[in-house]
């Protein structure tokens, strides 16, 4: 029980860290609700984990890969707009895994820590996994920094200037698959979404630069988790839920601060 | 012809579901040379440069590029989401790196010098065209693709833009490809017109393209009548903020 508080600090900042970068690249190119999507379908990843037994994170960010994917197709395919094609998935696989989990008559699945984190419970394990998929995500989107912010800025001036978009794109898509099963036993796949915009919202007023309000979003995400944390302990309410109150929390503060200090 | 071209369009044609929006077109845009593109709204215009570029691929014909040749894309609209923190000299060097010295001497050749430090959603119109021009200029092109370089830009900016664009030709001998909405835009500066509407319908010397019943047909009388307002010589010009400034010895337009 001693090194209780350092571990769960150590999960919830290690989240936080990656998140900031990911989700400013979330809130540039307007993906917060396809991040959402591909949460939802994190409850399916741990369903088919326990059936098939491997690991949840790794069966959460196999599902959220696989999702992504369908979703790639479906664009190709369908008439439908994108929005719709999300509210699809998003539904159709949170409710796929519900049914699922139904049928594991003789494994026990703690679906409220699942949808809403349970980080005061994180074992060592998890943090092993936590900071794995951190360093991984990291290096990643480091390698993939200016080719992505440059598809994002354009995406046809990027093609014509010899960027592999399409690669590019499936690669951040990987990255979020990864942040969600990695962040899922922080904040829960309902809330995950909200810890990788919220901070990013947040640095946008005090940022001049890409990589000024990526680093900021780690900060504030940081800064929402030791406060909802405090909080959580302090007043025994939900973790995940208290994070996602301070970072907005935080948000709102920042927005009332006076325009000149940014600009 | 003795120069090799840059670029040769050949027998292109595009269709979507069905739908002909590219028919039989060839070109070609070799070194100094200016090349319009112009037709109405659904011409098709976009499209070939779309395929130019190896955005799309042509259903039939072939696109040949000289070997190891430079293109700089000057595209017809930006669309920066405001969340992101980006400034002109940011953006101007993404995935390419250059000094800011240089970045600031390319604005100063387009005339955008005050925007450097600007954040890129911030900027006027008549800027924001500048700045793409610049932006494509770093990557030291051998063909320039201009889609509607002179869109959102008042009239005298327009002017501006063509003299800019003129001058580039001679200074570099780079070849452009120029999309427009309209003859009367690129008489004085072009070399050679392509009246598009989904075929070739006639092209040559703007002079030329300009008494030529496909042209009159497609434009219409009064369409064809405007030129003549247009076909004038200033005898100065203004800058961004439309303060008049002395004509260069090229500065006159047609």
């Amino acid at each position: 029980m001693d090194d209780f508080l350092p571990r769960v600090l150590l999960g919830g900042f290690g989240v936080a860290l990656v998140a900031g970068p990911l989700g400013a690249f979330i809130v540039w190119r307007r993906m917060a609700y396809f991040g959402d999507t591909l949460s939802h379908s994190g409850l399916l990843g741990v369903v088919l984990g326990t059936v098939l037994g491997i690991n949840p994170q790794l069966s959460v960010a196999i599902t959220c890969l696989g999702v992504a994917l369908a979703l790639v197709l479906l664009q190709r395919r369908q008439a439908l707009a994108t929005d719709t094609l999300l509210g699809i998935l998003a539904h159709a696989t949170l409710s796929l895994g519900l049914v699922a989990l139904a049928f594991l008559e003789t494994v026990r699945v703690d679906l409220v820590s699942y949808l809403f984190g349970d980080i005061l419970s994180i074992s060592t394990t998890d943090l092993y996994w936590i900071w794995g998929g951190n360093l991984l995500t990291l290096s990643i989107l480091l390698g993939l920094w200016r080719p992505l912010l440059a598809a994002t800025v354009h995406e046809e001036l990027a093609r014509v200037e010899g960027v592999p978009v399409f690669q590019i794109r499936l690669a951040f898509m990987l990255l979020i698959a990864i942040v969600i099963a990695v962040a899922m036993k922080v904040v829960g796949i309902l809330l995950i979404t909200s810890l990788l915009i919220i901070p990013a919202a947040t640095a946008r007023r005090f940022a001049r630069s890409p990589e000024g309000m990526a680093m900021l979003a780690s900060v504030f995400g940081c800064l929402a988790v030791g406060l909802g944390l405090w909080a959580s302990l302090r007043w025994d309410t939900p973790a995940g839920p208290s994070v996602v109150v301070a970072a907005t929390s935080l948000f709102m503060l920042g927005s009332a601060t006076p325009n000149r200090w940014w600009r | 012809m003795s120069v090799e071209p840059l670029l040769t369009v050949e027998d292109v044609s595009f269709a979507i579901r069905g739908n002909a929006i590219v028919q039989n077109v060839s070109f070609q845009v070799t070194p100094g040379e200016i090349v319009a593109l112009i037709g109405p709204n659904g011409a098709g215009k976009s499209t070939l440069v779309r395929i130019v570029l190896g955005l799309l691929q042509p259903d039939s014909g072939q696109i040949a590029l000289k070997p190891g040749l430079r293109v700089g894309y000057m595209p017809q609209r930006l669309a920066v989401a405001d969340t992101l923190p980006l400034t002109v000299q940011r953006f101007i060097t993404l995935g390419m790196s250059a000094s800011r010295r240089r970045v600031r001497e390319l604005l100063a050749e387009v005339g955008a010098a005050q925007v450097l430090d600007s954040p890129v959603q911030a900027i006027s119109g008549g800027e924001l065209q500048r700045v793409l021009l610049a932006r494509a200029l770093l990557r030291q092109p051998d063909l320039l693709v201009l889609d509607e370089p002179i869109q959102g830009v008042d009239l005298n900016g327009q002017y501006e833009l063509h003299d800019l664009i003129s001058n580039l030709r001679r200074q570099r001998g780079c070849g452009i490809l120029m999309v427009s909405h309209e003859l009367h835009l690129v008489m004085a500066t072009t070399d050679h017109v392509i009246c598009l509407n989904r075929h070739v319908c006639c092209s040559g010397h703007p002079d030329h393209v300009a008494r030529d019943p496909a042209y009159l047909e497609l434009f219409g009388i009064e369409g064809a009548r405007t030129l003549a307002i247009y076909h004038h010589r200033h005898n100065h010009r203004h800058d961004l903020h439309g303060a008049v400034v002395a004509s260069a010895e090229d500065g006159a337009h047609g």
